[in-house]
């Protein structure tokens, strides 16, 4: 099915989303919200610019947007895919609990706080380019990986892992990420490291046209919660 | 309803061009980029700032007022005739709207302070003028100067912003700088006078966000000779931007150093030279620090200037195409006026983004 998104509107565009099983392309989309939230199965996929919130909730669909997305993607994502060709705003896949994503360029700044796993439930967000500022704060799950394909600096912004205490952040980068917080352990990614997300990254690789030759020319550093110096008893003695 | 007579608890919507040429274009284009981003208003206050839009009387004041009464008309420009040669006068045009109501008289006055008053007061023309704004707004009852720069103007109603647009018939408007705003009102009911743009002189802000330091900065600033009359962030900003800028001569670089200051753990690792000016800026001005959300766009005679506070908790896109660059919160609002441009980019909190216009002044 396809839908013209400027004619349409958010509301009633999010309404023939909700109330149909075909897949869907949408076009001429400016910023309208809430697509595809909650969707739970189709492929949904959207050339423009979708607004915020842009599978919010989403239970088991697969998004796919032919530009960049804006603010709030994958709130609270609970299963699922969503793959941007282009770069996302601020807040990706906050709260998440489930699913993929992936970007082809850059994310904005708190990309991944408060993402969290529970069993066979486990997120994992893959960026190619960099990120902005709190990268995984909060972070108690999953899995957050961030390739700098567009850069030779250290692809993250300032307090990267603040609050962590749960999951990973691997990061693709010649030098060492610096001013962590010491709540967070930086460590050079081992085999077993890089042997668990090579799923994802060859996924990354052959959706975006890059080759695992290029993604594992750099040296990656693993990020994760320090597990001597954890958050015990903060307010009483630190 | 004035502000401050309730408590209003929850974004808004900011948008701005500049063709750095000074290449005057019609207001439609900010109207249609404003109007994507319809969801983060609600209805509680849109306005536009335009520069260029005056250029056969761009040596005059432009004072846009609104009255609630015919009284307050007149005591106005009672005052207005003592300290100012008025050279021309006239209601601002309108046209019906059916979304807009309840409308003030809205009149717009180009001036020159007299000169026998202007060498008694003994004041360089700017802040003679400031004074006589701040005089109007805090004694004449009735009467609310929104706009008094030169070859500038604010337009600003209860209403959204596209409605706003249409109700000043924006697009018979030309300049070569436009900023734009939808308003949520956070802590405020809204009125007319409320809306953003706020401005001073040529100087004007448009907000997206809500300022914890409100009272820290109000309280400073008012040290200073200015009084704020409609208790919403904004205008304190407006009035930072005017003390810091026109009166203490701070480059707009600087001013992003000061009201989004780098955290001190940012400044212990910049070279020694930058380090020792971001210390004494922070240190000089440590009460103009601006904290909580903000994305702000500031126009000024010759340029714009968008700035995000320092932990970015408010987005902002920028985008160039040729010589115009634009400035909004979502990038579909660029989009729509824009579609492919050449650039675009998220600035990082507290990066002020400058743009001038290429020859200086229009």
């Amino acid at each position: 099915m396809n839908l013209l998104a400027n004619n349409l509107g958010f509301r009633m565009l999010n309404e023939i989303i909700r109330n149909t099983e075909e897949d869907i392309t949408i076009d001429g989309c400016f910023g309208e919200r809430f697509i595809g939230s909650g969707a739970s199965s189709k492929i949904i996929t959207v050339n423009g610019t979708p607004g915020n919130a842009l599978g919010a909730y989403l239970d088991g669909a697969t998004i796919i947007v032919n530009g960049n997305a804006q603010d709030a993607v994958g709130d609270t994502m609970n299963d699922g895919k969503i793959i941007i060709h282009g770069s996302a705003g601020d807040v990706l896949g906050y709260a998440m609990r489930g699913g993929k994503i992936y970007v082809k360029h850059d994310a904005g700044y708190r990309t991944g706080i408060h993402m969290k796993e529970y069993e066979d439930k486990k997120p994992i967000i893959t960026v190619g380019g960099t990120v902005g500022s709190f990268l995984g704060e909060y972070l108690a799950g999953g899995i957050i990986i961030v390739l700098g394909l567009n850069t030779d600096a250290c692809p993250v912004g300032n307090f990267t892992g603040t609050g962590m205490h749960g999951g990973k952040i691997l990061i693709r980068s010649q030098e060492e990420p610096k001013y962590l917080p010491k709540q967070v352990c930086v460590n050079r990614a081992d085999e077993e490291d890089l042997r668990s997300v090579k799923e994802y990254l060859e996924e990354f690789a052959a959706l975006f046209g890059y080759g695992m030759d290029e993604i594992m020319s750099k040296s990656f550093y693993r990020l994760t919660p320090n597990a001597r110096n954890p958050y015990k008893r903060l307010y009483t003695y630190n | 309803m004035r502000e401050g007579m309730f408590r209003n608890v929850s974004g808004c919507a900011i948008s701005g061009i500049i063709s750095k040429s000074g290449k005057r274009f019609s207001g439609q284009t900010i109207v249609d980029s404003v109007a994507v981003m319809h969801e983060r208003s609600n209805g509680l206050g849109g306005g536009f700032s335009a520069y260029g839009i005056y250029p056969e009387y761009k040596d005059y004041y432009a004072f846009h007022i609104f009255y609630d009464h015919k009284t307050a008309k007149r005591d106005c420009e009672e005052f207005l005739e003592e300290h100012f040669e008025i050279i021309n006068l006239s209601k601002i045009p309108t046209r019906k709207v059916p979304q807009i109501t309840d409308e003030p008289l809205i009149w717009r006055y180009f001036l020159t302070p007299l000169p026998t008053k202007l060498a008694d007061s003994q004041l360089d023309e700017r802040e003679y003028t400031v004074r006589c704004v701040i005089r109007i707004n805090t004694t004449v009852s009735g009467a609310h100067v929104f706009s008094s720069g030169k070859n500038m103007g604010v337009f600003k109603a209860m209403g959204y912003p596209e409605d706003v647009g249409r109700f000043y018939r924006l697009e018979e408007y030309e300049g070569y700088c436009f900023t734009a705003h939808g308003r949520y009102p956070t802590n405020t009911p809204g009125w007319w006078g409320g809306a953003h743009p706020f401005a001073l002189l040529d100087y004007s802000t448009v907000h997206n966000g809500e300022i914890s330091s409100y009272d820290a900065n109000r309280r400073t600033i008012e040290m200073y000779g200015y009084k704020c009359t409609l208790q919403t962030d904004t205008e304190v900003i407006t009035y930072i931007i005017d003390y810091l800028h026109r009166k203490k001569g701070l480059t707009l670089k600087e001013i992003c150093s000061v009201i989004a200051a780098p955290f001190w753990s940012d400044i212990e690792r910049k070279p020694q030279e930058d380090r020792e000016e971001l210390e004494y800026l922070r240190n000089a001005f440590s009460p103009l620090l601006i904290t909580g959300p903000f994305s702000i766009i500031v126009g000024f005679e010759g340029g714009l200037m968008a700035l995000n506070d320092r932990l970015k908790l408010r987005s902002m896109v920028v985008a160039e195409k040729g010589d115009t660059v634009y400035v909004a919160s979502e990038e579909a609002a660029i989009r729509v006026i824009e579609n492919n441009p050449d650039k675009i980019w998220h600035p990082k909190g507290g990066e002020g983004v400058i743009i001038t216009l290429e020859k200086g002044n229009p």
